[in-house]
């Protein structure tokens, strides 16, 4: 296909869901069947342009892929911005450029985000339970009924996923930041889909927060992130002149940018804009939302989990990973402060996870601590790792949630049946040995399991890992210590995720059923099943595309495909501003094989599965028979069960003082007190004037005056326009003062006269 | 034709006048002829603009100065001239105005007391508005200054809510206040100088220096500061920029709906407009020195408008407040343009800056126009329906009103400024153009945009989140009349095309600003 096929083709993968969210919202959302199958029809669309593209990129030689990263790429004027620089004239004018471009990292995404959407697409149909009786409550669950608004759902995932792939083909960071917006949007409407829910929380209960509440914390969060990464962007446009990521991106944008701004400023930028991948790939301090944001519907957990959403902030961090490198050359604290926000979130998140019975929170913290991994290994330059993780992950993560959603629904069907609507389906206590009655869904979640806990060999996660470790270990032996720093932290929050993988398995499938619910649980829907089987391939040979090229110290030839054609992407400049000692890392430089990581993996991931085998596999849990960390920890295992209390933390430190600023001291105390009060001394002292004034006149001058004011009057009362005679007055005689000054001072300017006046001046 | 072209720019201020007068004529008791006939009437010069707009576009587009200029002999002895014309500047504004005239007119149809009155106000006040921006004279600049004041103090004055006397009076009085110091200011201008026009005073006004004004005995420095400080002042009340802000909530929580979409969407421009035609470009060294202290007051108005917006739980008060943060980034836009029009150095970085800044500026007003018009519409529809706007009495709205509550969404997000609709863009313009002249203040007032999402989440979740509580299950099948309709889809169809395309509009701008600071 020529190029500029491709192209075209390019500028239309994000077109058909966001047409289909118009659509659906103008015209068929009467109509559900149309509704989704537009909706699909968007998304395969998508789907078909994108692997045409991805398929046409893989097809090139890698050597020729490095000397242009940059395939299928055009752009428009978009906003005039002032005229050009004289150096070009300075006659036309200047434009900033929206456009589109494919290289290496933009097509694994392409590879992933649709199919990733489709599948959870597909699921949704099953999910919101199509071709059921209609539910009749709009905003609530209707268990095992239609969801009223089922149209509603669809165009709002349209629009979700459109904006992630607008976000992934845009060839400049404004445009990426449309993208990355509109997709907090989808998140907050979506996360907040059931926004008439409310929960009656009986003791003991799993602790939630109603969808909207949930929503909106989801959206304030990442706000935060985002108004900061916004004075990223605009630093990067000044300092760069330019925010499409190829022009910038050059040893000549590198010194463009130094000269203007300094070293010092080019540090700042990687962090500011760091600050957004903060809020929207949830790391500490802004990872609260995430786990609240499991009161969507879980296909919306999964697409803001796995295919958008979180991947989107790894994916800026790739995109800008330059900036990052240039920045470590003078300010390592930049890698120190990256590595270290993501390595102790992988671990927080996932100590956190271990003590969670909500069978969706486990997973809401495991992506939170996922999400650490990649970006540890960013911190530490493993620019591919952290690619190769960030795709193996959307994969077993979409999969595991949509395995979770299906146990869910399992477990609302049982509740349907024996009429119990105060047990929550969702709570792996009241869960087990689910195996038999859930046979898909449970190799599905097998399988997701074990590439989350990294099994060996078999699944991607393990690949993906291993490949994050042996950075982390690279650059510890060639003398960096954060490289060991990260590599403990992560060697823990490993271990610590297969232990809680494995918990989450046997409480959920292991043993024997502990409620009715699970009693009456029964396999979902093949709108659901099918996308489980289909993912669950991926998350297993996806691993095979970045096995290391010296496994086990042989050398096997060029068969780590990831590593070879995602290096492509930054290749040519990363050597040139390496060559010009701009940055210290060389991408060429060989990570040399050794067993240590290997070795930390192995360890790690067997440990983990292994201890969780023992305490929770072998014996499953029976009726009523609380946790067994639970005794062993005591009140660390409530600390860990409450999240470390950062919720707690953070309503009192921040949420409770804005309200107080904002209803108090800013509307309060300030414009009601202090500025009202004012203007309202002001008005009592002139109209104390206008008093004064009125008794002088009614003693000295009388009679005619009088009736003019009278017919002043008069007109006022004829006209009913002024009703109250205090006020009519108080207008009156401020009208009149001020017309009096005025014609007072334009009479001293004219004439000059009155030097008393002029000394007032 | 010839006459019509050279006079359009007159037909356009002075035709709604015209049509104030006809209507006036209609017997009271024809509402709906007078209804009727003010929409047609006020859909007259939104055509002739769009008339103006492709002339413009196709001939005047890139010319220094300014186009359809018109002037006429008007008071010779104060050496004042009738003198109008429009630029990339006033084009935008032109269009908001005769856009949103319709649409409030529309809004008020069921305006049942004294509708011919009311219709009337409506009319004048496009008169005002428009010959104000057009206004190349610093007298005829004044009088429709002062005209437009009048037609709102009357109709929030009779049409308002309960505190409407309150409300109407500290609207009149403040504004006011403010153009005392302006109307002083102008005289020794216009004594100092001998003219009143615009375009000459851009010379003479601003190449005055040293000694003494022999008319007012004064050191011409002296002169020059006090002017200022008084434009600024009068201006200033108009935006409003914090701290001069108060009476803008109490007149818009009282103001009748349309009257509030004027209110919000066209006077507060004008405040702005002021700062663009008049402050910077007659008293260049005074606002560069300035600036900084614009700045501040920009980043105030951003943050203390955000918080004070989230401190409301009354749902127009909220809205009113959002009007104070928003303007706050057209301020800053306009301290960037203060600090570099009047810079003795000519750095070409500093000029790209400014140039974004003020297009940032111009852009940011003519989106805060449609936003905060639809906005204050949105809350006028719920509450016809519900007789509240107490956000703690809301909830669940959503279900019952469906279509509105997406409605609200939408327009909620534009205010907000979401990408991909049209508050982003110009948002986005000014804090490019801010980083480098005032980052500090920059990243102060982005703690402002912060707010700004909290406030607008606060006003959906309220009023349509929730289980819809009893008192409104009534609502159900009461959802959004045609004419309703009518009216917010112009508003939701140019946020989202100018979010997704601004340049048909940046354009415009951009090739005046550029002339600006050549």
């Amino acid at each position: 296909m020529s190029e500029e096929t491709l192209t075209l083709m390019t500028w239309l993968i994000p077109a058909g869901p966001l047409l289909v969210f118009f659509i659906i919202t103008l015209f068929t959302n009467r109509n559900r069947t149309l509704s989704w199958t537009l909706a699909w029809a968007g998304v395969i669309a998508s789907l078909v342009l994108s692997w045409t593209v991805v398929a046409n990129m893989v097809g090139l030689d890698v050597h020729e892929l490095a000397h242009h990263p940059v395939q299928y790429a055009s752009s428009i004027d978009w906003l005039p911005f002032g005229p050009c620089p004289p150096q070009e004239g300075g006659n036309c004018t200047l434009w900033l450029d929206m456009g589109v471009a494919v290289d290496a990292l933009t097509a694994i995404m392409l590879f992933m985000v649709p199919l990733a959407v489709f599948m959870i697409f597909v699921y949704s149909v099953g999910y919101h339970n199509y071709g059921q009786p209609r539910g009749m409550i709009k905003g609530v669950p209707n268990h095992g009924q239609e969801d009223p608004l089922f149209s509603r759902f669809f165009a709002l995932m349209s629009l979700f996923a459109g904006a992630m792939l607008v976000l992934v083909v845009a060839d400049n960071l404004l445009l990426l930041f449309v993208g990355w917006e509109i997709m907090g949007f989808c998140s907050y409407a979506l996360i907040g889909f059931w926004y008439a829910r409310d929960y009656h929380l009986q003791p003991g209960d799993i602790p939630h927060i109603p969808p909207r509440q949930a929503a909106r914390k989801a959206f304030m969060t990442t706000r935060i992130a985002d108004v900061v990464m916004l004075l990223g962007i605009v630093l990067f446009y000044r300092s760069f002149g330019t925010l499409n990521f190829n022009e910038a991106f050059t040893l000549h944008g590198f010194e463009h940018a130094i000269a203007g701004i300094g070293l010092g400023g080019i540090a700042l930028m990687p962090l500011l804009l760091f600050t957004g991948t903060v809020g929207k790939s949830a790391q500490w301090p802004l990872h609260a939302w995430l786990p609240d944001a499991m009161e969507g519907p879980t296909p919306v957990s999964a697409t803001i989990h796995a295919a958008a959403m979180v991947s989107a902030g790894i994916y800026m961090l790739l995109r800008i990973f330059p900036l990052v490198a240039v920045s470590l050359e003078n300010n390592p604290e930049v890698g120190w402060i990256i590595a270290g926000i993501g390595a102790f979130t992988a671990l927080m998140a996932a100590t956190i996870a271990v003590a969670q019975n909500d069978v969706k929170g486990v997973l809401a913290y495991s992506t939170i601590s996922q999400l650490g991994f990649m970006i540890a290994a960013i911190g530490v330059g493993g620019y591919i790792a952290a690619a190769f993780h960030l795709i193996t992950h959307a994969f077993f993560k979409a999969l595991l949630f949509l395995s979770s959603g299906s146990v869910i629904h399992g477990m609302e069907h049982g509740a349907m049946h024996v009429h119990d609507h105060h047990t929550d389906p969702q709570d792996m206590r009241y869960m087990g040995g689910l195996r038999h009655k859930m046979p898909v869904t449970f190799w599905a979640f097998l399988i997701g399991g074990m590439a989350l806990s990294g099994l060996p060999f078999i699944t991607a996660g393990f690949w993906s890992k291993d490949e994050i470790f042996a950075h982390a270990y690279h650059e510890f032996t060639h003398g960096n210590p954060l490289g060991l720093v990260v590599l403990v932290m992560l060697g823990l929050a490993a271990f610590l995720t297969a232990f809680y993988t494995t918990r989450q398995l046997a409480m959920t499938f292991a043993g024997k059923p502990r409620t009715p619910l699970a009693e009456h649980a029964h396999e979902s829907n093949k709108f659901m099943t099918v996308p489980l089987v289909i993912l669950a391939f991926f998350a297993i040979v996806l691993g095979w595309l970045g096995i290391p090229d010296h496994f086990l110290g042989q050398d096997l030839g060029q068969i780590n495909f990831v590593h070879h054609f995602v290096l492509t992407t930054i290749e040519e400049p990363m050597i040139e501003l390496h060559e010009a000692g701009l940055t210290p890392i060389d991408v060429h430089e060989e990570i040399t094989w050794s067993w240590v990581p290997l070795i930390t993996s192995l360890v790690v991931a067997l440990g983990g599965i292994g201890a969780g085998w023992l305490v929770y596999g072998r014996k499953p849990l029976q009726k009523e028979q609380p946790d067994p960390l639970i005794r062993a920890f005591g009140p660390l295992h409530t600390f860990l069960n409450r999240k470390w209390y950062w919720d707690e933390l953070y309503h009192v430190l921040f949420y409770r003082p804005t309200v107080w600023f904002s209803e108090t001291f800013a509307s309060e105390w300030v414009d009601k007190g202090v500025v009202d009060g004012t203007l309202h001394a002001i008005a009592n002292i002139v109209y104390a004037i206008g008093r004064y004034c009125k008794r002088f006149e009614e003693v000295v001058i009388s009679g005619g005056v009088d009736k003019i004011k009278d017919g002043f009057l008069y007109f006022a009362r004829e006209s009913r326009l002024l009703q109250s005679g205090r006020i009519q007055e108080y207008v009156l005689y401020s009208g009149l003062i001020a017309v009096a000054l005025a014609f007072m001072m334009l009479f001293v300017s004219i004439y000059g006269g009155m030097e008393w006046l002029r000394g007032l001046f | 034709m010839e006459f019509f072209s050279d006079n359009i720019i007159n037909l356009v201020i002075f035709f709604p006048a015209i049509a104030a007068f006809v209507l006036f004529l209609i017997p009271d008791d024809a509402k709906n002829t007078v209804r009727r006939l003010a929409l047609v009437f006020s859909l007259v010069p939104l055509v002739l603009v769009i008339a103006m707009w492709l002339d413009y576009n196709a001939n005047f587009r890139g010319l220094p100065g300014f186009a359809f200029e018109y002037q006429a002999e008007w008071l010779p002895l104060l050496g004042s001239t009738y003198h109008v014309g429009v630029d990339g500047i006033t084009m935008p504004m032109f269009l908001l105005t005769t856009l949103l005239t319709p649409l409030a007119i529309l809004a008020s149809f069921n305006i049942e007391d004294r509708a011919k009155l009311y219709m009337v106000l409506f009319l004048i006040m496009e008169t005002a508005m428009l010959g104000l921006f057009a206004s190349l004279d610093l007298l005829i600049f004044f009088i429709f200054w002062e005209f437009g004041l009048v037609p709102m103090y009357f109709l929030i004055r009779i049409w308002g809510s309960a505190d409407r006397v309150y409300a109407s009076f500290k609207f009149m009085i403040y504004t006011m206040a403010g153009s005392l110091g302006l109307l002083l200011s102008i005289q020794i201008i216009g004594l100092a100088t001998g003219t009143y026009d615009i375009p000459q005073l851009y010379d003479l006004w601003v190449n005055l220096s040293g000694g003494t004004l022999p008319v007012v005995g004064l050191s011409t420095d002296t002169v020059k500061w006090v002017a200022y400080i008084a434009f600024v002042i009068a201006f200033a009340i108009k935006v409003p920029i914090w701290p001069f802000h108060t009476w803008l909530p109490d007149a818009h929580t009282q103001a009748p709906t349309a009257g509030s979409m004027i209110l919000a969407g066209v006077l507060l421009k004008l405040g702005a407009y002021g700062f663009i035609r008049l402050v910077i470009p007659m008293f260049p060294e005074q606002a560069h020195i300035t600036a900084y202290i614009l700045a501040i007051f920009g980043m105030l108005s951003i943050v203390m408008g955000g918080y004070a917006a989230f401190g409301q739980w009354d749902f127009k008060r909220l809205v009113a407040y959002s009007s104070i943060n928003h303007m706050g980034f057209v301020v800053m836009g306009i301290a960037v343009m203060a600090f570099v029009y009047g810079s003795a150095y000519n750095v070409p970085e500093w000029t790209g800056d400014a140039i974004m800044a003020t297009n940032g500026a111009v852009f940011q007003m003519f989106n805060h126009g449609l936003s905060a018009a639809a906005m204050f519409f949105l809350v006028g529809v719920i509450y016809e329906r519900a007789h509240t706007r107490d956000l703690k009495k809301f909830g669940g709205i959503w279900t019952v009103l469906p279509v509105f509550g997406s409605i609200l969404i939408f327009t909620s997000m534009a205010s907000l400024g979401l990408p991909g609709l049209n508050g982003f863009v110009s948002e986005f313009m000014v804090v490019r153009g801010s980083i480098g002249i005032f980052p500090l203040y920059l990243a102060l007032s982005m703690l402002g945009l912060l707010m700004t999402g909290a406030y607008i989440l606060k006003g959906i979740g309220a009023t349509l989140h929730g289980p819809t509580k009893p008192e409104w299950q009534s609502l159900k099948g009461q959802d959004m009349t045609l004419r309703e309709h009518l009216v917010i889809w112009p508003l939701m169809i140019l946020m989202l095309s100018l979010g997704l395309w601004p340049q048909w509009i940046v354009t415009f701008i951009n090739d005046t600003v550029v002339w600006l600071f050549s």
